[in-house]
């Protein structure tokens, strides 16, 4: 028997992009409200998992075309990064800097090393729940 | 009596409807037979539920903070699409799980959709 998904496929793809939105909102107010790059990462990983249910395993791989588990090493070494950056300024090990700058479109912005780090942390949280999602759903 | 004070009951007054509407889908959820009725009460009236505590938290905050909550109404969209969608595949997943309607039910008129091959052997139907 052939089964129709048409109401759970269209209602997934509005959905997606609200849980996507929310996601990437969380996680630039992580500093000033709660949220950060865990939740931020869990609810883009949740997105995912709800285009997994709705579609198949090879239609979601071939509409996000990455390897998560690189996207795990990527959001690795930007952590490290950040971290190891502050030696190069003669300060402790993960000292954190930030400034003022005037952007085009936001004006006035305190930009923070910290940012860069949970973008990391966004990234490994992504990567890591994705990936056991795909090994535990895959079938070889 | 000013504005905000009357936006403060409007949206109290909202949260109250909701919990209400709760109440009266849960004893939808508890008397009602069988798994199709049941899952009508629960999507529908929770739904609003829902909707109508939220939209009275939104007005609350509105009148008495100045504060318009982007995420209380993103949540409205959010569970006014998903909450229907959520209760059409769980009855779906019973439907096809084969299990049975309340003795009270006359017509299914699925069942013949369904199973076309089948009707026409027995020519009953059910």
């Amino acid at each position: 028997m052939k089964t129709n998904d048409v109401i759970l496929q269209t209602t997934t793809k509005f959905v997606f992009f609200i849980i996507f939105l929310f996601s990437i909102h969380i996680f630039f107010a992580g500093h000033y409200t709660p949220g950060g790059g865990f939740v931020g990462g869990l609810l883009t990983a949740g997105a995912i998992v709800l285009l997994l249910l709705a579609f198949d395993l090879k239609t979601v791989q071939k509409a996000l075309p990455f390897n998560f588990t690189i996207v795990t090493a990527i959001g690795l070494l930007l952590s490290l990064g950040t971290a190891a950056g502050s030696i190069f300024f003669n300060v402790p090990f993960f000292t954190h800097a930030f400034d003022y700058f005037t952007l085009p479109l936001f004006g006035k912005t305190s930009l923070h090393t910290a940012m860069i780090f949970d973008a990391g942390v966004y990234l490994v949280v992504v990567g890591a729940a994705v990936t056991m999602i795909q090994t535990i759903g895959g079938d070889e | 009596m000013n504005v905000s004070t009357i936006g403060e009951f409007v949206g109290a007054f909202l949260i109250l409807t909701g919990g209400v509407a709760s109440v009266i889908s849960v004893f939808g959820l508890l008397r009602l037979p069988d798994v199709y009725t049941r899952s009508h009460a629960a999507t529908k009236s929770s739904t609003l539920a829902v909707l109508l505590t939220l939209s009275g938290a939104f007005i609350y905050f509105l009148f008495s903070q100045d504060f318009v909550s982007v995420r209380l109404l993103l949540g409205i969209v959010f569970v006014f699409l998903t909450a229907p969608v959520a209760g059409h595949l769980i009855v779906r997943a019973a439907y096809r799980s084969n299990v049975k309607l309340a003795d009270i039910s006359t017509e299914d008129e699925l069942y013949e959709v369904l199973h076309k091959d089948k009707v026409e052997e027995d020519g009953t139907g059910q």
